[in-house]
């Protein structure tokens, strides 16, 4: 019996072919990627999402441009003296989308108020903390008996919103993504790129990656095309990773543009649509959340998660180390007056 | 004097609203530029001139505001920097050998420039404000409004004007500086229509129907400057050097140096700065017997 050599890369399968059942030596385990694709639809797809980034940069109009839909159909934006009062909020919705049968849960952590107070010291303790919180409930879950039904909220991904308006990074930036980095996946986006011409936004990308690069942050790296893929996937991995970080424009207006409907924002001075290429990385960013929705992502995650246990179980230890002095003290000591201490 | 965080456009605007290259910033473009850990004063002079017309001009930067992550009190060095020239003229003005031209070094105007973020003002904004429209001409300002299509242009405008008013923030010009009718009918139009200005600035020109303009050039179209139907810069300019640059000077002069001299006059104790010390609490002294009063 000849054992096939098969490649099991689910984007290039086509569910619907079957190699000829007759063919010598052939077991059928060639159609195994199929029934994980078909599972995996049936299953859907999880993804929490982060997004990080001062007062109107367009966050909100940028996540809902992403995954078309609205996610804050009743918001009310605060006036600057509500906002001196406000700490940094965690604002978590889920919305259900589906596309061509494939289902995904897609979860939006939001988080206002990041930025806006004069002194900002404190305003990344609260995202920090949702952070591990998520981290630590999912083991809690993983651990426990029932593991049908785990709910998977770890934030998988974190688009940090990078002011067009600056000449670079900001000191509040550097100190949040150094914070956070080892976490989650950052993924730095520049807002409002059509305040930008060509010029400015390379210059700006270029400062950036500079300063990333001097302070020794962690940013998501796209994985290189492996070397049996075809040249387009090749070019279009390269051209992806050299947009980075992405510069981008959202909106949800159709607006009319060299006689079509296109989604963009009208000036008087011409539109700016936001799923041309030249305009601004919208589309980039788009292909690189449809790549990143996937094993990819996740392998750094579960490496994150057994540190955390490590952590976990290093922080138990400890305590029944400690327990033990205790013990060993109190019956030297006094003899029972201590009890058990739990 | 310029104000606001950076990268808001502040050098660019400065070197549009004058024609000429008085902001050394936006000449040169710096990458080794970090921003600096305190807010810092630059003051460039220059002498600019125009049909047979002098000026000398000074420029007065801001970097470093509100750019930290604690931005607590940094409005402290540019509220003592006006106050230091308001010193500096009462000196000169209680000088016995007075000069006859007092070198006036005060600051007549101050442009604060608001970040075009749609939303609302921020809370650093309404704290700088708050405390230095009662020294300084305020005159607030849309940085980099090319930013917002016409209608979030039009609903920020009013948002952040009704927030000034909730907070009694007076910009320029006053309210209650009104000389007549006139000046307040003209005024409050400016105030209540055209303020804060949501201007563009650059110091490139492109060639547009047949004329060079000034603009920014993008993709999707060029950006006049100049051109009312892209932004407010020529309102902006208009206002402060064709028709109210002398009213910001009378205003700086006859109000707020005022306010401040009467100010330090009644804490030295009637006495004009320069008998008794300046900034400090004289201890009683027992008052010497005159020597002819035997």
């Amino acid at each position: 019996m000849r054992i096939e050599k098969t490649s099991l890369k689910m984007s290039k399968q086509q569910p619907t072919q079957f190699i000829n059942p007759e063919t010598p030596g052939y077991v059928g385990f060639a159609n195994l990627p199929n029934q994980v694709h078909r599972k995996s639809v049936k299953k859907g797809f999880e993804f929490t999402l982060m997004v990080v980034g001062e007062s109107g940069l367009g966050k909100s109009t940028l996540i809902n441009s992403l995954f078309l839909t609205d996610l804050y159909p009743e918001r009310i934006i605060p006036g600057a003296a509500e906002k001196i009062e406000r700490t940094v909020q965690i604002e978590a919705s889920t919305v259900e989308i589906e596309e061509r049968g494939v289902k995904l849960r897609l979860t939006v952590v939001d988080t206002p108020g990041y930025g806006d107070a004069i002194n900002c010291r404190d305003c990344f303790k609260t995202i920090i903390a949702y952070i591990d919180e998520q981290f630590e409930r999912y083991l809690h879950d993983e651990s426990g008996l029932n593991r049908r039904h785990i709910v998977d909220n770890r934030v998988h991904c974190c688009f940090y919103f990078i002011s067009p308006f600056g000449h670079g990074l900001k000191p509040l930036d550097v100190a949040f993504m150094k914070a956070i980095h080892n976490k989650v996946n950052i993924v730095p986006v520049i807002a409002k790129a059509d305040t930008l011409t060509l010029k400015e936004r390379e210059r700006l990308k270029k400062r950036i990656l500079d300063e990333i690069e001097e302070h020794n942050i962690k940013i998501y790296h796209l994985p290189d095309a492996e070397s049996d893929e075809d040249e387009d996937f090749k070019e279009q991995t390269r051209l992806l990773k050299a947009s980075i970080p992405f510069s981008v424009v959202g909106s949800n207006q159709l607006i009319e543009a060299k006689g079509k409907k296109v989604r963009g924002r009208l000036y008087p001075w011409g539109v700016v649509e936001v799923e041309n290429p030249e305009h601004n990385d919208f589309l980039k960013l788009r292909t690189m959340l449809i790549k990143v929705d996937n094993e990819d992502m996740n392998k750094d995650q579960i490496l994150l998660e057994k540190e955390a246990e490590l952590r976990r179980m290093q922080e138990m230890i400890a305590r029944m180390q400690a327990q033990m002095q205790l013990q060993l003290q109190g019956g030297d000591g006094d003899g029972g007056a201590h009890g058990h201490h739990v | 004097m310029s104000k606001g965080q950076s990268g808001l456009g502040k050098s660019t605007l400065v070197n549009t609203l004058f024609k000429s290259q008085v902001s050394r910033k936006a000449s040169s473009w710096n990458r080794e530029e970090k921003i600096p850990k305190t807010v810092e004063i630059k003051a460039i002079g220059h002498v600019i001139e125009e049909g047979g017309v002098k000026m000398k001009l000074t420029v007065i930067d801001t970097p470093g505001f509100g750019d930290q992550i604690n931005n607590e009190n940094c409005w402290e060095p540019i509220e003592k920097y006006i106050n230091e020239q308001y010193e500096k003229f009462l000196k000169e003005e209680v000088n016995i050998a007075r000069k006859k031209r007092i070198p006036d070094t005060r600051v007549h105007c101050c442009l604060y420039f608001i970040s075009p973020t749609g939303h609302s003002l921020r809370p650093l904004d309404l704290e700088f404000m708050k405390h230095l429209s009662k020294v300084v001409n305020i005159i607030p300002v849309i940085a980099k409004a090319d930013t917002m299509t016409l209608e979030e242009k039009s609903e920020f405008k009013q948002r952040v004007r009704k927030e000034l008013e909730v907070n009694g923030i007076e910009f320029y010009p006053q309210k209650e500086f009104d000389e007549d009718l006139e000046d307040k009918t003209e005024n409050d139009k400016i105030r209540q229509e055209s303020m804060p200005f949501a201007v563009v600035g650059s110091d490139k020109e492109y060639q547009v129907n047949g004329k060079r303009v000034l603009g920014r050039k993008t993709p999707w179209g060029i950006i006049e400057v100049e051109n009312l139907n892209h932004c407010e810069f020529a309102l902006l300019r208009d206002f402060v050097i064709r028709t109210h640059l002398q009213d910001l000077k009378e205003v700086t002069h006859n109000i707020h140096y005022e306010t401040y001299r009467a100010k330090r006059l009644n804490d030295n104790g009637g006495l004009p700065p320069g008998e008794g010390l300046l900034g400090t609490v004289l201890p009683s002294v027992p008052a010497t017997p005159c020597p002819t009063a035997e």
